[in-house]
């Protein structure tokens, strides 16, 4: 898949269709993935990968790159064309200067996934269809796909394609995900259990706005909680429930919005 | 050397927690933090905490001092008291070095109280590595993860904890758990040693170093042109600056209480569109230069102004925490070619 994007990347840079090339970026170990821009040929050889840490929803950068000249050309899984839409809906990015490509997505995982499995000292990581092994300083670990994948991915709502220009691959279908079952199962608690349980989980928060920052709903400008001019501004919580309650404020003001990506869990 | 066996962690656990409080790295809601100790409660095994150890002497938010308004009258509360005596148990090697970087920063005239306070009331038990993370770098910054320093120091093994006091205050801790503990033959701590700097020397990170960066390149490595594309994909969240056990830049508010004025502090972000903001404007104007600025920082202006001293201490938060995964390794790889 990698191979045929990046063929693909390079006779779109070529005839122009596009300038610059938004993906992922090859790090330091085999699952440290960050986005980049990709200008030439010779760069997308270098660096440009597409696998199984290559979580990074693309679409919210494309605010950010279609105010710049020309066209960029985008690679986008099934979650992330929900986002798309969702941005464009909003008029957050502008669509004549964006050319973008459906990739298939068999689900993600992540470094973190992998250390939660006890794996550490990764030295490399090697994917065979659904098996994922995992070389250590320490000795090889082999997975299954399913065993590693994000919970966003567990509960993967489509394989299906809602947004693009063109596809590489085949094109899936909408899934049917749970990904209510968790939702049940909040609703059939307690008051008093349900409160226990959001206490406990927000209480893991440390402020640092990466689930904000993250996320292709949240593209306000100037966010509500950054402005100081807002009253509110709340770089410090007066205790542990105003703390809670950024998360409360922001679930609500995505709820509506929200297309699933999974970015804010991973983040 | 003294030791205790493992599955007499707890009575060791209980002696320290006798007459302080005792914090140990334990599961908080499926993560690993430093959490204070309640009988029964277990250590986990995880390399490191989420947070950082430094949340101890700089905690995230902290009140310095109360306004009251009655009519005319303004009555002004000090809140600082003694702080408790308190023990952190099982910091690891990189994070208790933090201790000594930010000593650099808040111990210097003018010393900051609130931080001496917490220091002077707080002993560091450390804890040796075994089994390091592709993530560590500790070693590039001269931290020894096998003979971590501390107040005292423990080795745990298959079956029990080694421990031995570095300094006065860890000599007076061991002394008070002396009931707990055994004396050892040190050689299973020798063994384990070799092998983490073993394991150490195949790990991907092994030779990375920050040694070419300092207050001489200054002007050279912030006219990089190569921050443009590092800091592209950087969401300007504050994952890598909440997670650091080195960052140490606050922000000082006033919060409105209705009767008066409550003056707090807590951790800034350098990632922030309201970082060093002021009346005439943010001087950082885009992510880029907001993102330059933490490096510079760690590798630039703080070695200058500290005797070489880098503002980190490879504890590996930053590359696994961060939601794009761009970090101080690839930053300072990437900009060492032009140095």
């Amino acid at each position: 898949m990698q191979g045929m994007m990046i063929a693909r990347a390079k006779e779109l840079l070529q005839d122009g269709t596009v300038n610059r090339v938004l993906g992922w970026q090859a790090g330091e170990f085999a699952y440290d993935i960050t986005p980049a821009v990709f200008e030439t040929a010779e760069e997308l050889d270098a660096g440009f990968v597409y696998n199984a840490f290559c979580g990074n929803n693309l679409s919210k950068y494309l605010i950010k790159e279609t105010k710049k000249d020309g066209k960029v050309l985008v690679f986008l899984k099934p979650c992330d064309t929900y986002s798309f839409n969702q941005l464009l809906t909003e008029h957050r990015f502008d669509r004549e200067k964006v050319y973008a490509i459906g990739i298939p997505c068999e689900g993600k995982t992540s470094g973190e996934m992998l250390k939660a499995k006890g794996v550490s000292g990764i030295t490399g990581i090697d994917e065979d269809g659904d098996s994922i092994t995992v070389h250590t300083v320490y000795g090889d670990q082999g997975f299954n796909r399913s065993d590693v994948l994000e919970e966003r991915c567990l509960t993967c709502k489509s394989k299906k394609h809602v947004a693009y220009d063109e596809l590489i691959g085949e094109d899936g279908e909408v899934l049917d995900s749970h990904r209510f079952d968790m939702v049940a199962k909040l609703e059939a608690m307690t008051p008093d259990e349900r409160f226990a349980f959001w206490r406990s989980q927000l209480s893991k928060c440390i402020r640092c706005n990466a689930c904000r920052n993250v996320c292709p709903a949240c593209s306000c400008e100037k966010c509500v909680f950054d402005n100081p001019e807002s009253g509110i501004a709340q770089k410090a919580a007066a205790d542990s429930f105003e703390e809670n309650m950024f998360q409360i404020i922001r679930a609500f003001h995505v709820a509506g919005r929200c297309t699933d990506c999974g970015e804010c869990s991973r983040a | 050397m003294l030791k205790i066996s493992l599955s007499k962690i707890q009575d060791l656990f209980a002696a320290i927690a006798a007459d302080e409080a005792l914090y140990i790295p334990a599961d908080h809601a499926g993560q690993p933090e430093f959490m204070r100790w309640e009988a029964g409660m277990q250590m986990a095994d995880a390399l490191n905490t989420v947070r950082s150890a430094k949340d101890f002497f700089f905690p995230q938010t902290e009140n310095l001092v109360t306004f009251k308004m009655q009519g005319q009258k303004i009555d002004i509360i000090d809140p600082r008291s003694e702080t408790e005596d308190f023990v952190v148990f099982g910091v690891r090697a990189c994070d208790v070095r933090s201790f000594s970087i930010l000593d650099r920063v808040f111990l210097v005239d003018p010393v900051d109280s609130y931080y001496e306070n917490r220091r002077k009331h707080g002993t560091i038990v450390s804890m040796a590595c075994s089994k390091p993370a592709e993530t560590c770098f500790c070693h590039s910054f001269g931290i020894d993860a096998a003979e971590p320093e501390g107040d005292a120091v423990c080795w745990k093994t298959e079956d029990a904890l080694y421990i031995r006091a570095n300094t006065e205050k860890g000599e007076k801790l061991i002394e008070k758990l002396r009931p707990v503990l055994e004396e050892a033959d040190d050689a299973p701590v020798k063994a384990q040693q070799e092998q983490t700097r073993a394991i150490q020397e195949k790990l991907p990170l092994n030779s990375f170093t920050t040694e070419k960066f300092g207050g001489d390149v200054l002007l050279k490595v912030f006219n990089s042109d190569k921050w443009a594309s590092l800091s592209e994909a950087c969401l300007g969240c504050g994952t890598c600056t909440f997670v650091c056990p080195t960052c140490q830049c606050y922000d000082i508010r006033d919060f409105k209480t209705g009767s008066g004025v409550q003056r707090f502090r807590c951790w800034d972000s350098c990632m922030y569109s309201d970082f060093t903001l002021m009346a005439s404007g943010n001087p950082r104007t885009s992510q880029k230069e907001r993102f330059r600025q933490r490096f510079m920082h760690k590798l630039v202006y703080f070695p200058a102004n500290n005797d070489g001293i880098y503002g980190c201490v490879g504890c590996g938060r930053c590359l696994s925490k961060c939601p794009i995964s761009m970090n101080i390794v690839k930053v300072a790889k990437c900009l060492e070619g032009e140095l």
